[in-house]
């Protein structure tokens, strides 16, 4: 049968493939879809405690992650898109203006 | 039955994750992330959470990938390079060793087998669209309203953002 651990462990393998894709990826974009997968992985091992707690709370905060979540992809895709015009690359190693 | 279900959203989730962290073209990453976030969707079902699952959809899959896609198309982001470098090989396989001690060490803190979810009794209208109101707007009220301030911020930042200057040269 299904118990908790299930769900957690699921989550924290979600969370490790996440974690993989934005040190290993070199598309911006990429990375950028890595770590809205992380969030993905925070939101359901925070359902899977709400469950097992018999607490509302959880979802609430899922609400709001979801909300922050899109915030962040607006601002952050609008901000991709002033960095590609500037540079006309998409990969990573290119944006190294800050390197002494 | 609920076992078959949590292995099939399990494995699908899984997979797709995989398929997208290791792709290389944008809008195929894209489409795997949303096949990904479809396959949790069936997970929140499973877990009584159904406005959660419903939202997931809606805005998640519906909304955020839909913007990732757009940007994708409208800068027209192509696969340029091949393979890594050789020097970068071995950052990236520190990388990963970093992430599989994290993974190691997240699932080793679980004592046990853990409690059947099945056994735990809930609420008569758990996970339902009335119950998450009801929290939002008594108890949580002052989150909920930073949270649409949030949003017109980012909704202000991203307009601003991404705008053609005016008084640039040439571009």
């Amino acid at each position: 049968m299904v118990t908790l651990n299930s769900y957690l462990v699921l989550g924290a393998v979600l969370f490790s493939i996440g974690a993989v894709g934005v040190f290993t990826q070199r598309n911006a974009l990429i990375v950028y879809m890595c770590i809205e997968l992380m969030l993905n992985a925070v939101n359901l091992t925070i359902v899977a405690f709400s469950r097992f707690l018999n607490n509302m709370d959880g979802h609430v905060y899922v609400f709001m992650i979801i909300a922050v979540a899109a915030a962040e992809a607006a601002v952050g895709l609008a901000i991709f898109i002033s960095l590609f015009r500037n540079k006309e690359s998409v990969n990573v190693d290119d944006f190294n203006l800050s390197k002494g | 039955m609920e076992l078959l279900m949590f292995y099939i959203f399990g494995f699908g989730a899984v997979v797709s994750a995989l398929l997208m962290v290791t792709n290389r073209r944008p809008v195929r990453a894209a489409m795997s992330l949303v096949a990904t976030m479809s396959f949790l969707a069936g997970l929140y079902v499973l877990l009584d959470a159904h406005l959660i699952a419903v939202l997931q959809l809606i805005v998640y899959a519906g909304a955020i990938m839909v913007l990732f896609l757009f940007v994708i198309m409208l800068l027209n982001i192509e696969e340029k390079e091949g393979l890594l470098g050789v020097n970068t090989i071995l950052l990236q396989f520190m990388g990963m060793l970093v992430v599989g001690l994290l993974f190691v060490s997240m699932v080793s803190l679980f004592k046990g087998g853990g409690s059947l979810l099945a056994s735990v009794d809930i609420a008569n209208d758990f996970g339902t669209t009335k119950a998450v109101g009801k929290l939002l707007f008594t108890e949580y009220l002052l989150p909920f309203e930073i949270a649409s301030v949030l949003l017109l911020a980012a909704i202000v930042g991203a307009v601003i953002l991404a705008k053609r200057r005016i008084d640039d040269s040439g571009r």
